[in-house]
């Protein structure tokens, strides 16, 4: 669809990002030493570290990567959410205080903090960087997405923008500047959230869900025995190609010179071809929205409910609804959701989107995306348990979510702080629900990237609303990235080349090496955010937490919990724990997609967790098992 | 370079009731979790059946596990701030 920026939008965006910078501006004369730099000098006040955890955790993947999975496939999208909040109580219950207890300025220094040992100072360091790499690519993604509704500039430009101005942020004031834009827009995520929710269920449900929707059309058909459309019931449409993908028939119709593409429902022995929305492009060159230019906005947003119910009777609409009231209208009714093919047909390469009329019943229980229940498999069904086992264990082994432990001064304000945050972000989490939803039937999607399902949905509500709302997500993204920046920073600066290669590096030239890394790291960031520019941000959060449940949490659980530990178990550990998830993800069928490869992926799983996880502790217990400390006999 | 904390902090007696509280909590939770896991993957369709106010048991099992996971925090938070009372103070007295 074509975005066209708005005044406001601008304004506000250049207000948000300005803010940014002066807080960035007024905290870095207050760094001036590696302490303050890496940890903030472990002089946050619990309350606002906690908020600021909010801030770190609720990325670009809740936001926008969470309500735009649940505006696509519904319930299965709140998984991640119910999945990301869990991760907090192992964070709580099992890492918090033996971490703030252990450590001074990255992990590593917990899991370091009793054996001294290179190869921990090395895999940790390593670790630290790749599992902030994997995390950073879906934030880039979701800058670049938001940027072009916003800014009305293309997806690239976005990411380069977002990774400037962080490296910028980074690169002056570290941690303390990070805390508190995290702690500024963690709040105003939630609180415009929380308005966004209140808006959605004073408006209620419509069949029409505004003036300008695109009522889709369809045609009768007559179809012989082989499938094939041979006649149509009526004009002006003529049949000028046809296509069989799988099951499914899709059917090129001509009307005025504009080619459009159909499905063909057998409709019980009536046969009906129902409108799509196709991206077509053609052998020459061109790429076509509906069959006209992208110019003409031919190219809809979607999302409506084909049959609304309420108290069992069908109606036109219904508003002013409370929680409970939302969802069961949702259960008891018809949602038309768009499903997606791509085929070639003459040489033209086409991705059509076609409307699927799904029950309430499924969009509001698993199984639209996560095969769990009708044509599941074994496979499937593993894919799912892997998934939720990563995202239970990912949270407490996310570099830049540690490190959050070493800014406050004690084990109790690191207790507090993690309290804080998972009420905040809990709240927030719930909110996800209604706003996919809310999304999901409001007419506002665009098919082509589900990530601006939630900004979208506000500018349903208004532009000034659309306006605040992307200009905090923006900032949402600014802060997680600033943090990852910062936590990888520590790792090259702090474990590598500090701990690990016995670099003696002055406080002012362990800063220096800090900020040096950080811009390094953001130029990769960038790189990466504009390939993965078209997977859902949410999707690529799941696999960074499988990265960082096999890698890292293994190493912490065991070091904290299991005396017969080594650093030769916690070393190999965190190596075979990374290698083999990184691995298990390049083999696995969602990225053999994005490689365009036609061929079967390896690995049936999209998510590794429940392969390395287990292999990643296996491996810890054996490699310390046979790495033990020889005793000295006693006389 | 040392790899001690970031600040100075106090001996804390209650480290390990705490911890092994913090265990305890964990577990309950991960059997709460667990049981999620476990009806999706092996019964799917119960996660549809209505269980009150109309919500079907997936969003009220899924509302449940965020509110409890924040009920608990706020139950170890109190659990543990009477630990720490109760340990340190007694050390600071025999100091």
């Amino acid at each position: 669809m074509i975005y066209e920026a708005s005044p406001i939008a601008v304004g506000l965006f250049v207000f948000i990002v300005l803010l940014v910078l002066g807080i960035s501006f007024y905290f870095a004369k207050r760094t001036r030493d590696s302490k303050s730099y890496f940890t903030a000098s472990g002089s946050i006040h619990w309350s606002v570290n906690g908020i600021a955890f909010a801030g770190d955790y609720l990325s670009a993947a809740s936001f926008l990567g969470i309500a735009g999975m649940i505006a696509t496939v519904g319930y299965d999208g709140f998984l991640y959410s119910i999945g990301y909040l869990a991760g907090w109580v192992v964070a709580l219950f099992v890492v918090a205080e033996p971490l703030k207890r252990l450590g001074k300025y990255t992990f590593s220094d917990a899991l370091d903090s009793t054996f001294n040992s290179k190869g921990i100072q090395l895999m940790a360091g390593i670790s630290t960087l790749v599992v902030s790499v994997c995390y950073l690519i879906p934030q880039m993604v979701g800058a670049g997405a938001l940027v072009t509704p916003l800014l009305g500039l293309p997806h690239y430009v976005g990411v380069i923008m977002v990774g400037s101005i962080v490296i910028f942020i980074v690169a002056t004031a570290g941690m303390v500047s990070t805390t508190y834009v995290q702690f500024l827009k963690g709040g105003l995520l939630i609180v415009f959230s929380m308005v966004l929710v209140v808006l959605v269920l004073r408006n209620g449900f419509s069949l029409s869900p505004s003036d300008d929707y695109h009522e889709f059309k369809s045609v009768g058909a007559t179809v012989d025995d082989d499938g094939t459309v041979t006649a149509l019931a009526h004009n002006p449409y003529v049949i000028v190609g046809q296509e069989t993908v799988g099951s499914l028939r899709f059917v090129k119709l001509i009307e005025n010179g504009v080619e459009t593409w159909w499905k063909l429902d057998l409709n019980g022995g009536d046969p009906v071809l129902h409108e799509t929305l196709s991206i077509v492009k053609t052998a020459n060159g061109k790429t076509l929205y509906n069959g006209e230019p992208k110019a003409n906005e031919k190219f809809y947003q979607v999302g409506h409910f084909s049959k609304l119910v309420v108290d069992g009777v069908e109606v036109e609409s219904v508003k002013n609804l409370n929680p409970a009231e939302f969802f069961s209208i949702i259960e008891d009714s018809e949602i038309v959701r768009f499903a997606t093919k791509d085929f070639t047909a003459a040489g033209d390469k086409v991705t059509v989107w076609y409307q699927s009329a799904t029950p309430g019943e499924k969009i509001l229980r698993p199984g639209l995306k996560f095969k769990v229940d009708e044509g599941a498999t074994t496979s499937s069904k593993l894919n799912f348990v892997s998934l939720m086992l990563a995202l239970f264990f990912g949270t407490s082994a996310l570099p830049h979510i540690l490190i959050r432990y070493y800014t406050v001064p004690d084990q109790k304000s690191a207790r507090k702080s993690t309290i804080v945050a998972i009420s905040a972000i809990g709240f927030f989490y719930i909110l996800t629900l209604f706003m996919g939803l809310g999304a999901m039937v409001n007419g506002v999607l665009d098919v082509e990237s589900s990530n601006m399902s939630a900004p979208l949905l506000a500018k349903y509500f208004g532009t000034a609303l659309f306006a605040i709302i992307s200009a905090v997500a923006f900032a949402t993204v600014l802060g997680t990235v600033s943090g990852l920046i910062v936590a990888a920073s520590g790792a090259v600066a702090h474990d590598l080349m500090d701990q690990f290669m016995g670099i003696q590096l002055t406080d002012k030239g362990k800063v220096k090496a800090g900020k040096i890394a950080a811009v390094a790291v953001g130029a990769l960031a960038i790189v990466l955010g504009i390939y993965f520019k078209t997977t859902n941000v949410s999707f690529l959060v799941g696999l960074a937490f499988a990265v960082a449940a096999s890698a890292n949490l293994p190493a912490i659980l065991m070091l904290l919990f299991w005396k017969k530990t080594t650093s030769k178990g916690i070393a190999a550990s965190i190596f075979v724990g990374m290698v083999s998830a990184l691995t298990l993800i390049a083999l696995s069928p969602s990225m053999y997609e994005l490689y365009e490869s036609t061929a079967t992926a390896p690995f049936p799983l999209d998510n590794p967790g429940i392969v390395s996880i287990p292999l990643s502790f296996a491996v810890l217990i054996i490699v310390s098992l046979l790495t033990q400390p020889k005793r000295t006999p006693t006389v | 370079m040392h790899h001690g904390p970031a600040v100075k902090l106090e001996s804390d007696n209650a480290a390990d009731p705490k911890a092994k509280l913090g265990l305890v909590l964990f577990f309950v939770y991960s059997l709460v979790y667990v049981g999620f896991i476990i009806i999706n993957t092996l019964s799917p369709k119960t996660m549809g059946e209505s269980i009150v106010l109309g919500l079907n048991l997936a969003v009220v099992y899924g509302f449940g596990l965020i509110l409890l996971a924040i009920v608990m925090g706020l139950i170890y938070n109190i659990m543990c701030n009477r630990i720490e009372k109760k340990l340190n103070i007694a050390q600071e007295t025999v100091d």
